[in-house]
């Protein structure tokens, strides 16, 4: 008797040894959204505790590796940017490129990185990537805000330089980058939770990437030098996001709609891989990691 | 009538691969993953070994936990105990949703938090006020409901003065106390509380303890409890389960279970020269005559024990050592402060019967060692914790008058005499 009252009365929610192939429990992440907003917070305040210079690293990075992308690539090696400054050019695609990389390489240890807090108290763990994403965008606002700085120096030293109809578009590829920097990462850690060797593969990885994502050279470069390799560039997503990039701010190289969209296909795809492939690891990963 | 029933855990089972994560690894990955593909089942569940740490096992699986299956009523307060390794670690993880079991599984009917650890994702450099907020949410609070209890969290933790400095200045003990007093204010149905007590001043855990038993009692709140310090699981919890190598070994009133637990050492028999003379058994009796480990401080306790001698030895005897919950020496009875006789007990099985009477020991638990011994002793076997029994109060001393716990390690109720001097 009592026992068949007991399987018909509500239950608010079991813990099972596997999810169902596809369970986001978005409601989930829903409830736990100030704790979200908390760790965000969390990041920006405390990254700059007790150090001289503050946000200012931020700025030194993108900086220094423009001018040597410009002495190298542009002064030495010889690569033509056309009409637009070098310096510019490199400043704007190291700048989106470097807001997937931060993205990318911090979700990308999440479980490593939090073990000793997800192994005592339980919330959903994708909350954890995704602060990392939304707290990143106060580095990229502050890189940007610099690249706006030198594009108002250059535009009134008389640079050929101009915004366009499509420059309206650009949160587009701010959002592709975040998703696709936490796609990626959320499948890597995932994966270095039991095999470390993938926290190898990243930081190597995302070097190579940076070649093949036409960083620092203009697409149609590529193409027109190696036309029998330029495939690898053509079908990465992330080359046609710093192309667009470019087209949008300095109306330099080329965009395509069929790009964009492929782009944003495979991000969308991406994103929900790793969200599957997380879901799946965050039930057990603390027995491995 | 129906069981107001809160969590439910049905056949939990915790399977855990031994050694390290290799290349050997990944072929298990592989051919687990190869199963599963074609439907079958993983072949890794059906192999593994209990969990012993001390025994080598043959597989390199074991399983930490293995078909636990309990029942948790709301408002109750469930004392899990078990030595360490016996898998109390797993069931409060797998029950805070820290891991998945690899079989079974929990239904509940609340919220669950839990408190593994207290100040879990403190950050250094925040300052308190901040800390609260973030710890509250790891937790499960909402920013209104901690904003609601911030005075409250404040006034527990009693660190007012530094609540606007980052937690990298506090001391260990302040830190302590404001992670624990925003534990104490979580707002779940089903709190998970693993030894947090141990840390802190005797009057922060007094403090800590009392909290508790609000929890439990005043609001109504469900607690699963897990510590080795048996007076605090007693004085907290009425219900217990004890685990042993995975396996849930007693799951009844808290007293039954503690006493279980405290009883450590099968009895054996003594094997000194040829086999000269065992303990056979163990027993004790209330003044009924019936075997009991719940006794009351006004009754005669009466042990029963069962002796076998193969030969008779002049120079023999045997010594009961009773101990309290705080691992104290009471008293100890030898046989040869007690009888003469015994010594020289002849060839043959003998049942003694050991008096205490009453108002001798307090309230609380007990445990008894046994061994055997020369007169010059020479400890020949010792067996510790051969059995264990309760003293609970029969209120005579009190009068109905006071209800705290009686202090004193003994409970004597003196002959008091007064003659009028002057």
């Amino acid at each position: 008797m009592n026992h068949k009252q007991d399987s018909d009365e509500e239950w608010l929610f079991e813990i099972k040894p596997k999810n169902k192939f596809f369970e986001l429990n978005l409601k989930e992440v829903w409830q736990y959204r100030d704790l979200l907003t908390l760790f965000v917070k969390r990041d920006i305040v405390t990254v700059y505790k007790q150090t001289v210079l503050g946000p200012l690293w931020y700025l030194i990075q993108p900086l220094l590796t423009s001018l040597i992308f410009t002495i190298i690539f542009n002064s030495v090696a010889g690569i033509n940017t056309g009409s637009t400054p070098p310096f510019l050019f490199n400043l704007a695609g190291i700048t989106i490129w470097n807001y997937f990389t931060s993205c990318l390489n911090d979700t990308s240890d999440t479980f490593k990185k939090n073990a000793a807090i997800f192994g005592k108290v339980y919330f959903p763990r994708v909350i954890m990537p995704i602060s990392i994403v939304i707290s990143n965008l106060l580095k990229f606002g502050i890189q940007f805000t610099i690249f706006i700085g030198f594009y108002i120096y250059f535009y009134i030293k008389g640079a050929e330089i101009s915004l366009n109809e499509y420059t309206l578009l650009f949160p587009l590829l701010i959002i592709i980058m975040g998703f696709l920097g936490l796609g990626l990462g959320m499948i890597i850690s995932s994966l270095v939770t039991k095999y470390r060797d993938f926290s190898y593969l990243v930081s190597f990885g995302v070097q190579l990437l940076m070649y093949l994502s036409a960083v620092m050279y203009p697409m149609a470069l590529i193409v027109d030098k190696i036309p029998k390799y330029a495939w690898v560039v053509r079908y990465n997503p992330l080359a046609y996001v710093i192309e667009s990039t470019r087209f949008m701010l300095l109306n330099v190289g080329e965009i395509t709609l069929l790009g964009l969209l492929y782009t944003s296909v495979v991000t969308v795809i991406v994103f929900f891989v790793g969200l599957l492939v997380f879901n799946k690891t965050e039930k057990s990963f603390i027995d491995t990691v | 009538m129906s069981k107001n029933i809160i969590l439910k855990a049905e056949n939990i089972s915790k399977q855990y691969r031994l050694g390290q994560v290799g290349t050997g690894t990944i072929s298990h990955d592989l051919n687990r993953w190869w199963h599963q593909i074609r439907g079958k089942e993983n072949p890794y569940l059906k192999i593994g070994d209990t969990n012993d740490r001390s025994i080598v096992g043959s597989s390199d699986y074991v399983w930490a936990l293995k078909d636990i299956n309990f029942e948790v009523e709301r408002g109750e307060v469930l004392g899990i105990i078990g030595k360490n390794g016996a898998g109390k670690s797993t069931l409060l993880k797998i029950l805070s949703r820290v891991t998945a079991p690899t079989t079974g599984g929990v239904k509940t009917k609340g919220r669950i938090a839990s408190l593994l650890e207290v100040g879990t994702g403190f950050h250094p450099e925040l300052t308190g006020r901040e800390n609260i907020y973030l710890n509250g949410a790891i937790l499960g609070m909402s920013k209104n409901e901690i904003t609601r209890k911030l005075d409250e969290i404040i006034d527990f933790s009693g660190v007012e003065r530094y609540i606007d400095t980052p937690v990298k200045r506090y001391s260990s003990g302040m830190y302590v106390r404001l992670a624990f007093a925003v534990a104490a204010h979580l707002e779940s149905e089903v709190l998970i509380v693993d030894e947090v007590l141990s840390v802190g001043d005797a009057e922060f855990q007094k403090k800590c303890l009392s909290k508790m038993g609000d929890i439990s009692k005043g609001e109504g709140r469900t607690v699963l409890f897990v510590s080795h310090n048996m007076p605090s699981v007693k004085s907290l919890c009425n219900k217990g389960i004890l685990l042993e190598h995975g396996k849930i070994i007693k799951d009844d009133k808290i007293d039954e279970v503690i006493t279980k637990y405290m009883t450590n050492d099968e009895i054996s028999s003594f094997e000194y020269e040829n086999n000269e003379c065992g303990l056979k058994s163990f027993e004790i009796l209330n003044s009924k005559g019936v075997q009991s480990i719940n006794i009351s401080n006004g009754e005669d306790l009466t042990m029963i024990l069962t002796l076998e001698i193969k030969k008779a030895n002049p120079d023999f005897g045997f010594c009961i050592a009773i101990y309290n919950e705080y691992e104290e020496l009471i008293t100890a009875i030898n046989s040869y402060h007690i009888n003469e006789k015994i010594i020289n007990l002849k060839r043959g099985q003998y049942s003694l019967n050991v008096v205490v009477p009453k108002y001798v020991f307090n309230t609380g638990l007990y445990t008894v060692n046994f061994h055997f011994n020369s007169i010059s002793g020479v400890i020949y076997k010792k067996m510790e914790r051969i059995t264990a029994f309760n003293i609970y109060d029969d209120g005579y001393r009190r009068g109905n008058k006071y209800s705290g716990l009686w202090p004193g390690k003994v409970s004597i109720i003196p002959n008091i005499y007064i003659n009028e001097t002057a």
